[in-house]
């Protein structure tokens, strides 16, 4: 069995996960298929390890489930997020943040400025 | 949602993760194909991009928490289904493991009983044994005025308790019966903390002067004698021609410092009349409770103390008393035996770790066979973890099978080694299992299964996709045995070679027990003990007519050519000494003779055969008339006469309340060990039981040893002897008839325990080394039939396939052997006090067990590789 390879970043997947289901209820394929669209191609997330990390989350409670119908009829599992996963979402958010300024400012040091 | 839920929904979980996965793909598909692709692509596509479903739904069960617990049960039920198909080995692993998991369950509920579990008495750890101690490194007991000063003196102790032998003729109630008690300081009971089962045990006020006459029973006598009526507390009984008075029964798990004893009187000190002699026979040991807070070196330094100022004051009695010894009590109590449960707990985890590497070889050898069912396993996405985990459940249900009937094995074994133990075993009713007995063995069978299973499942998973698959089910391995099983072997010879060095270390040293020489001849003679009841015999004039009627009786019985009589009897743990000088002699200033003293009658050194060295022996011309005469050893000779004759030399000997008196030497004997064969013969002093002093008589109405040297078997004369006994006096109990042979042999009986144990074990895992060579041997020649089959093609004889196979296996022998010399020479070191007459490192038993190894492994090599010569070249080459 091959391990997922990911270009994300480790651990950046469930914060992805956790800020599209952010935004209303929502299907395991819609969750790829939006990923896909809005990072416009550049990340490319392995379908298989999305489902596992989607069970993840939901064991950690930081995600809940439902089966629902979907505009087809057909019943879909649809992922929500849950108040503590909310939490979660906006301190791994704000810590990305950080994260991401500090090192573009890194990378944006003029020579010089090391000194 | 909580785990046991889950587990209960898991067949829900696992629907839902399918339609999950489905409603994926086919909405992926149907995207696809509204992109233009046809539906076979789309679907092909779809696929694709999600991953194999099976392993995509690994992960998601790996993602969900209770993942393990699924499996678990997945794996039991795989495990018990693999185990049911294969009954064969399933049998031989649960039996060869119980009895590996019993025995060391049994051996550990004795070391756990009687090392690792406290007394059964309050607060244990604040009781310490009390002795005195002297110039030389022995432990020393104490005279009645000396415990008396010490109980009185003290400022560290919360009681102190002294106790010493004390026997008894019971006489009403049936049978008159010998029974050994124990006279104890009336407080000892409240002191260690024992509560009685009937009635009370002794209080500290029946040892004031004036009480009435009070005795506490054991629990087994109470049962044996009394019917275990609770009515006897209050009953009279008749002990020694006086009355007492029963008060209580002591429980059942209580056990008296000397472990015969079946009843106690209190010890009465202040009415003693001894309890003024400073110089009398220091006769009583004792224990003591420390206060709370103070430790044991601060008890000490207190009663060192209190043992300096006696000596100031008693310069002479109190010579050598240079101070007072603590130790734990319980340490006291399992002295003797600690090392023997530990060597033999260290040996019987041997066995057991020797089992587990022969389940492992067996387990590997499946393993080979079972490399397909792995590759397909992890074909189909189960990780190598997985398969490990898959594995080593099989291996632990195995283990737990094999604990659980070993528990059951271990119940019947604890009850055969309680019969097989020394009745010198101390703690011996409180032996059983508990919760530490079961946490031990359920610990042990988790670990055997680990251990036997780990090294299967490690090599088993070490596939490759391709190769595993590709294999046919031959069993896969290269040519040789492989390394893990190579390993297993070695390790396995060098463990036995360990234990059986060890045991053969105790055989050498009790068959050089057996040759010492006792000093007498223990082969026909029956010794009888009889004990005069002291109401009826006060005097030396009422002991010497029972003598004198007795004694033709006996001599008249057929079959019996020698009667003697003896106060103290060689190895029957009776002891009796007392202080002597030597006339002419100047005594060194810290100088004190002590000598073991022996009354003899006429005809004692004959009956036991102990040789005259010098002189005469002692006989009818020494009466109370004539001048007082002693026989002494060979060894007080050589020690105060190395040069000239000690026969017609006077010594003091003090053995009575008007202070020495002179006895004239007229002779030598030889040697004889009293306590153990082990020991150094003490020196002694014999004298003529006719000239006993008046004081003195009280040693030989106690306690005297009739000894009957016999043309017969011995034992077939007890009848006879009791019913001589009987017809002189029906108040003399008879209980003790034995031969001397049976004294002998009680006296090695610990040594012989270990002995028999550890050559059990030792044996147990010669024959697991011996198989467990076989089974590497057997598999690798038929993994090189090929190879086999080659050479006998290209012209290799018999003889060079058999020296080919037999010098591969003795190469990995050998490697065990040096291996297990190099452990035997630093293991055997700590069992060193366990031998006698042999060194630890003994250069011909470590030899002759490398040889006896050798032996065993060439013949575990010769069996497979005359297989090996049995290939035909043809059928090994087509069959690949």
């Amino acid at each position: 069995m091959t391990p997922a390879k990911s270009d994300l970043p480790q651990g950046t997947l469930d914060l992805l996960i956790l800020k599209v289901v952010a935004l209303g209820p929502v299907h395991g394929y819609a969750i790829a298929q939006r990923l896909q669209q809005v990072s416009r191609g550049v990340v490319q997330v392995p379908q298989g390890s999305l489902y596992p990390a989607l069970h993840r989350l939901e064991n950690r409670g930081l995600l809940a489930a439902d089966w629902k119908a979907t505009e087809t009829g057909r019943e879909a599992k649809f992922y929500r997020l849950t108040r503590k996963g909310r939490a979660q979402l906006e301190t791994e958010a704000a810590g990305w943040q950080r994260l991401t300024e500090a090192v573009s400012l890194v990378l944006n040091m003029s020579e010089g400025g090391a000194k | 949602m909580t785990w046991w839920h889950r587990l209960f929904h898991r067949r829900k979980n696992e629907e839902e993760l399918e339609k999950e996965l489905c409603f994926h793909l086919d909405l992926h598909t149907s995207d696809l194909i509204a992109e233009g692709y046809s539906p076979d692509e789309a679907r092909r596509q779809a696929r694709l991009s999600l991953g194999g479903p099976e392993q995509v739904k690994e992960m998601c069960r790996d993602a969900r928490g209770t993942r393990w617990l699924g499996d678990l049960l997945q794996d039991l039920r795989y495990g018990a289904r693999m185990l049911l198909k294969a009954p064969g080995f399933t049998a031989v692993a649960v039996l060869v493991l119980a009895l590996g998991i019993g025995g060391n369950t049994a051996i550990f509920s004795l070391v756990n009983s009687i090392l690792l579990r406290q007394l059964p008495f309050r607060q244990p750890e604040q009781l310490v044994w009390v002795s005195a101690r002297r110039p030389d490194p022995g432990k020393y007991s104490f005279t009645l005025p000396d415990f008396i000063d010490y109980r009185d003196q003290n400022q560290s102790l919360a009681g102190i308790a002294a106790y010493a032998n004390w026997s008894a003729n019971l006489t009403d109630r049936g049978d008159p019966e010998r029974l050994q008690g124990l006279r104890i300081s009336a407080n000892a009971f409240q002191m260690l903390g024992v509560e009685s089962v009937a009635g009370r045990a002794l209080l500290p006020a029946d040892d004031t002067p004036g009480q009435e006459r009070v005795v506490v029973l054991s629990y087994g006598l109470w049962q044996r004698r009394f019917g275990a009526e609770p009515q006897v507390v209050g009953r009279r009984l008749t002990l020694n021609g006086v009355s007492y008075t029963v008060v209580g029964v002591l429980p059942p798990q209580f056990f008296f410092p000397i472990r015969e004893a079946e009843l106690a009187i209190p010890l009465a000190p202040d009415a003693d009349p001894w309890r003024g002699v400073r110089t009398s026979v220091n006769f009583l040991r004792a224990l003591a409770r420390l206060k709370p807070g103070v430790t044991r070196e601060q008890a000490e330094a207190d009663l060192t103390a209190v043992a300096q100022r006696l000596r100031q004051q008693y310069p002479v009695a109190n010579a050598q008393k240079l101070g007072v010894a603590l130790s734990p009590l319980h340490e006291e109590v399992v002295a003797n035996f600690r090392l023997a449960l530990w060597v033999l707990l260290g040996a019987v985890g041997v066995v057991l770790l020797m089992t587990c590497a022969n389940l492992a070889n067996l387990a590997l050898a499946r393993a080979a066979a079972r490399h397909r069912e792995m590759a397909i396993r992890a074909a189909l996405g189960a990780t190598r973890r997985r398969l490990i985990q898959q594995l080593v459940t099989e291996s632990l249900l195995l283990a737990l099978l094999g604990g659980g009937v070993g528990l059951l094995l271990a119940f019947y074994g604890i009850d055969l080694l309680l019969a097989l133990s020394p009745a010198s075993l101390p703690r011996a009713a409180e032996v059983g299992v508990d919760f530490r007995v079961l946490g031990f063995t359920l610990a042990l069978a988790l670990l055997a299964g680990v251990i036997f299973g780990l090294a299967p499942a490690w090599q088993a998973t070490r596939v490759s996709l391709n190769e595993g698959l590709k294999k046919s089910g031959h069993g896969a391995g290269g040519a040789r045995p492989d390394g893990v099983r190579s390993l297993l072997v070695v390790s396995e010879i060098a463990l036995s070679l360990v234990l059986l060095v060890g045991a053969g270390l105790l055989v050498k040293s009790f068959h050089r027990l057996q040759a010492v020489n006792p000093g007498f001849e223990a082969g026909n003679v029956l010794a009888v003990r009889l004990s005069l009841p002291k109401a009826q015999y006060p005097n030396r004039a009422a002991a010497t007519a029972f003598y004198e009627k007795l004694r033709p009786r006996l001599e008249s019985l057929p079959g019996v050519e020698t009667v003697g009589v003896v106060s103290a009897l060689p190895l029957s743990g009776v002891l009796a000494s007392i202080p002597f000088t030597i006339e002419g002699r100047a005594a060194a200033p810290d100088e004190a003779l002590r000598a073991d003293y022996r009354l003899v009658s006429t005809d004692y050194f004959r009956a036991l055969r102990i040789p005259l060295i010098a002189g005469r022996e002692l006989d009818e011309r020494d009466t109370a008339q004539t001048t007082s005469v002693a026989v002494i050893s060979q060894d007080l000779a050589r020690r105060y006469w190395p040069q000239g004759s000690p026969l017609g030399a006077r010594m003091r000997i003090d053995d009575n309340d008007q202070g020495p008196r002179l006895v004239e030497i007229v002779g030598v004997v030889g040697d004889v060990k009293h306590l153990s064969l082990d020991g150094e013969p003490a020196p002694h002093i014999y004298l003529p039981a006719r000239q006993t002093h008046e004081d003195a008589v009280v040693w030989l109405t106690n306690n005297q040893y009739w000894l009957l040297r016999t043309a017969v078997d011995p034992l077939t004369l007890s009848a006879a002897v009791r019913r001589e006994i009987q017809a002189v006096d029906r108040e003399v109990p008879a209980s003790s008839i034995r031969t001397m042979e049976q004294y002998l042999a009680a006296s090695v009986a610990p040594r012989r325990f270990n002995l028999w144990l550890l050559t059990v074990f030792a044996g147990a895992a010669l024959v697991l080394a011996g198989t467990g060579l076989y089974g590497v041997i057997s598999c690798g020649v038929a993994q090189r039939r090929r190879e086999i089959g080659i050479r006998m093609a290209l012209g290799a004889q018999a003889g060079d396939v058999l020296k080919l196979v037999i010098g591969q296996g003795l190469a990995l022998s050998g490697v065990g052997v040096a291996l297990g010399l190099v452990a035997a020479l630093a293991l055997t070191r700590v069992m060193k006090s366990l031998l006698f007459g042999v060194s630890a490192t003994d250069p011909l038993t470590f030899m002759a067990i490398a040889l006896l190894l050798m032996f065993v492994a060439l013949l575990a090599c010769y069996l497979p590789a005359r297989r090996a010569t049995k290939v035909d070249p043809m059928t090994a080459l087509r069959s690949e």
